[in-house]
């Protein structure tokens, strides 16, 4: 256990070296608050642009899709920051021979390169909102009494974001230089499928269901049940479960994709080191 | 020399800096079809992308047509909205289609700025972390053609993808494009790649003396020009809002891709949708993105020239990890 701990404090350490030290404090700064203002801006303006054409603002709904895309920064940076791990160190780097030899779990090494970009991401997270409050007029009401649920979902939340992310770094220990399309491309699964922006009750009953099956959707709704309760009537999907209920299928979800992502990890590594593919290099 | 060996030497230039362009564009042609997984990656997954701001908009659309059937049509009563509920609904509904048709052009466009940042303006920086720059250096072609053939390549392989996602949001979200100037089309949509990617050979040259900086440059260059070219929304749209919207529409100009897209949505959706609330019109716009396209191109020659120099005079040229 000592082992692993000290394997996810260097981890850590190096990812926020590697992360953050590119340029002045200041720059990184700037650079991790601009980055997610300017997605939300994406949602403002698209929801500008159509208050104009159909005059008719709708700030519930603002506050909804709001919430939604600041808490989805999470989602992005802490999928990114796992499955890139294996492409940086193979084809970047080039040290994923050295650091997979060592007697360390490369497992919990992959956990812990991970952390920084969470950390950083909790960070955009405050800024995006402190500015929607600030400039937006977005309504936060969250009281002290909902402090031990926003936690705990965070907590989950977090926990199955980096179970889903240990997944796609099994897969990347396969595939060629995908990183980026795959960072682009699969945070829009649960972009479209979890109720991050619009209510689950839009999607097809197909698509409902596979939001439901994906711990992140009940992520979002406690989430929005403790920052802005207010909201809780634009989507109906959930409403007959209560906070309890919810935070219950998102701890046992979570524990399931935790064993999943321990079984695709070891699948991944077996057939990598059986064709040979751990420290391959591709160059497009 | 006598004019002679001037011609021949002359041929001989042109003939080397197409094979060295024909030679770096292979590798990407070619790439484009090797590994089939890029056809997930690629085009599959950028649909949910576009899904999600589609669903946005449908949402917006139910909400708006839901208050109108309760009687509120927009900021008015629908008993003093001219032609009542149903036109309103109606509207509503248009208005829809033709945000949904907007954004899966503009999500499609997307992957050709993605391929800008990540393949052209990085792929020197990247040459140089693989130890292929100093091979590149010392060959004896024009850096310029190294650099139009990756463009080459990349366009090839970015449309195939981008076709792809195209044709996949077509018929996934119904949309209904109507071109009644496919010449005038075609010649915008190239003439927008040509600037995209004479500003991705500009950005190459920059990224070569930055190091790691170029990474987060990259990274840092995607959600700012989502929003201000208007890859999910109009820009033309911004031009109602009072104070900052034209300031923001016409600061989102800079990127030839807000031209582009707004040209392509003119000519594939009615010249009357979004109340017709547009940039400029299309011939305004095809001359504003030739003059870009003319002035990015020499830019990056000379930018590509000059930081070529300094990064040799500083060492920079091939150190790795910096």
């Amino acid at each position: 256990m000592n082992a692993h701990w000290r394997t996810f404090k260097v981890a850590s350490w190096l990812g926020w070296e590697m992360d953050s030290n590119w340029t002045e404090p200041w720059l990184f700064v700037v650079y991790s608050i601009v980055k997610p203002v300017a997605g939300a801006f994406i949602l403002v303006f698209m929801y500008v642009v159509i208050v104009a054409i159909n005059q008719f603002p709708d700030p519930d709904y603002f506050a909804y899709l709001y919430v939604g895309n600041s808490f989805f920064v999470f989602v992005a940076a802490t999928l990114f920051g796992t499955f890139q791990v294996i492409q940086a160190d193979r084809e970047w780097y080039q040290t994923i021979r050295y650091v997979y030899i060592s007697p360390i779990s490369y497992y919990v090494y992959i956990l812990g390169r991970a952390i920084s970009k969470v950390l950083v991401a909790a960070f955009a997270v405050i800024i995006t909102l402190v500015f929607g409050v600030a400039f937006l007029n977005l309504q936060i009401e969250f009281s002290l009494t909902a402090l031990p649920t926003f936690i705990a979902s965070l907590v989950l939340g977090l926990g199955s974001l980096l179970a889903i992310g240990i997944c796609l770094a099994s897969v990347s220990f396969l595939t060629a230089r995908h990183t980026h399309g795959l960072a682009e491309g699969l945070p829009g699964v649960f972009y479209v499928f979890c109720g991050v922006l619009f209510p689950l009750a839009i999607l097809p009953p197909w698509g409902q269901a596979l939001g439901l099956s994906i711990p992140l959707t009940y992520w979002f709704e406690i989430t929005r049940r403790t920052l802005t309760p207010y909201t809780s009537d634009i989507d109906p999907t959930l409403a007959g479960y209560s906070d309890t209920t919810i935070l219950l299928i998102l701890f046992l979800s979570t524990l399931a994709f935790i064993g999943l992502s321990i079984a695709v990890y070891r699948a991944g590594e077996y057939f990598a080191r059986k064709a040979g593919k751990i420290d391959m290099t591709t160059s497009y | 020399m006598s004019t002679a060996v001037r011609r021949a030497s002359f041929r001989h230039r042109i003939a080397l800096n197409l094979r060295a362009m024909k030679g770096r564009a292979y590798p990407r042609v070619v790439g484009a079809n090797r590994e089939l997984s890029w056809l997930v990656t690629e085009t599959l997954l950028p649909l949910l992308g576009i899904a999600a701001y589609v669903f946005i908009y449908q949402a917006m659309g139910q909400l708006a047509t839901a208050a109108a059937l309760a009687g509120q049509c927009g900021d008015v009563p629908c008993a003093e909205y001219i032609g009542g509920a149903d036109a309103y609904i109606a509207a509503a509904q248009a208005n829809t289609a033709d945000l949904v048709a907007a954004v899966v052009l503009g999500g499609t466009m997307v992957a050709f700025w993605l391929n800008v940042l990540w393949s052209m303006a990085s792929q020197l920086y990247w040459e140089k972390e693989i130890g292929n720059l100093q091979l590149y250096m010392m060959a004896p072609m024009s850096r310029m053609a190294l650099l139009g053939g990756m463009a080459i390549g990349g366009m090839f392989m970015t449309s195939v993808r981008a076709i792809a996602t195209l044709v996949l949001g077509v018929i996934v979200f119904g949309v209904v494009f109507q071109v009644a100037q496919p010449l005038m089309l075609l010649a915008v949509f190239f003439v927008t790649l040509i600037a995209l990617y004479g500003m991705g050979m500009l950005f190459a040259s920059l990224y070569l003396l930055w190091g790691r900086e170029a990474w987060n440059l990259s990274a840092l260059l995607e959600e700012p020009i989502f929003f201000s070219s208007g890859f999910y929304f109009p820009l033309g749209s911004l031009l109602r809002v009072p104070g900052w919207g034209p300031v923001v529409a016409f600061a989102g100009m800079l990127v030839p891709a807000a031209l582009g897209l707004d040209a392509l949505r003119q000519l594939t959706l009615s010249e009357t949708a979004f109340g017709g609330q547009w940039l400029f019109n299309v011939q305004v716009e095809l001359g504003l993105l030739l003059v870009l396209a003319a002035v990015l191109l020499v830019f990056a020659r000379f930018a590509l020239a000059y930081l070529e120099m300094l990064s040799k005079r500083e060492g920079k040229l091939t150190s790795r990890h910096q």
